[in-house]
């Protein structure tokens, strides 16, 4: 997937409700405008980061896919500023 | 013909009412959860470390997603924001209280298998194998995320828990406290 993105956040090993809460902290320092990739390897990241765009006001998931590195699941989420 | 520009005008500014309805429609659908005030109202009344712990992480999750987050702790509950135990100046019923209650969350037991105490450590050691953050963290983190942490004076007073022996900085409060801001909460929990 070839989604342009400014900065990336590493909560490879953060578990519930970590790479949420580490998540929220980067997107409120993002510029607007700009795209957070998040890389995770909690399973759980997936729903709960679909979850939280439905009741936040400024940020957007713009895509979300899953990569295997060396053997390891990586869920790479793409998030976006709008506000 | 006087009837007919008339005619004309109300429908103009029907149309118009619409379009602004419907752009306001737009938005609100954008934005699901900014209609009501986005906000979770928590009534911490368990005084286990599993429950303790889904608490603290519901709470900090909710943060994060930008709800404001208010946590009522009451009778058992109250061991969750404690720091020690002070037994001077109680009555003897007091002292007893104090004595088979947990002195802070790091003394809390499970609801299950907790063995006196044997469970609490191995869900401890698990949480830390698996790199899950731990009860006392979450606490931190929850404040951190500026959680509102209020302590209902009624059951501290029953139990005889004095505010010395209280985490420092917390809210004092009673039931309308809390239905202050469970009315006007999307999400209410009792735990």
């Amino acid at each position: 997937m070839s989604i342009a993105y400014d900065q990336t956040l590493d909560v490879k090993g953060a578990r519930c409700p970590m790479p949420l809460v580490k998540s929220r902290k980067a997107v409120n320092e993002l510029p607007v405008g700009q795209v957070l990739r998040v890389v995770a390897t909690d399973r759980g990241s997936v729903a709960d980061f679909q979850g939280w765009v439905k009741t936040a006001r400024n940020v957007e998931l713009l895509a979300q896919e899953t990569v295997n590195e060396g053997g390891q699941e990586l869920f790479v989420h793409y998030l976006k500023r709008t506000a | 013909m006087t009837i007919e520009i008339i005619d004309q005008n109300d429908t103009r500014s029907l149309l118009d009412r619409i379009a602004a309805l419907e752009a306001r429609v737009a938005a609100l659908e954008a934005h699901p959860a900014q209609g009501i005030e986005d906000r979770l109202a928590m009534v911490v009344f368990s005084g286990d470390l599993d429950k303790a712990i889904a608490a603290f992480i519901i709470a900090t999750g909710a943060a994060s997603m930008g709800l404001e987050v208010s946590m009522f702790f009451t009778f058992w509950g109250l061991s969750a924001v404690k720091k020690q135990k002070i037994f001077s100046g109680k009555s003897l019923l007091e002292q007893g209280f104090t004595a088979m209650l947990p002195g802070k969350l790091g003394e809390m037991g499970l609801s299950q298998m907790n063995f006196f105490g044997a469970g609490a450590q191995i869900i401890r050691g698990l949480m830390q194998k698996h790199e899950v953050s731990s009860p006392e963290e979450l606490f931190d983190l929850a404040r951190e995320l500026g959680v509102r942490m209020v302590v209902c004076d009624m059951s501290r007073e029953l139990l005889g828990i004095k505010d010395e022996e209280l985490v420092d900085g917390l809210e004092t409060g009673g039931v309308a406290t809390f239905l202050g801001d469970a009315a006007r909460a999307r999400v209410t929990l009792f735990i």
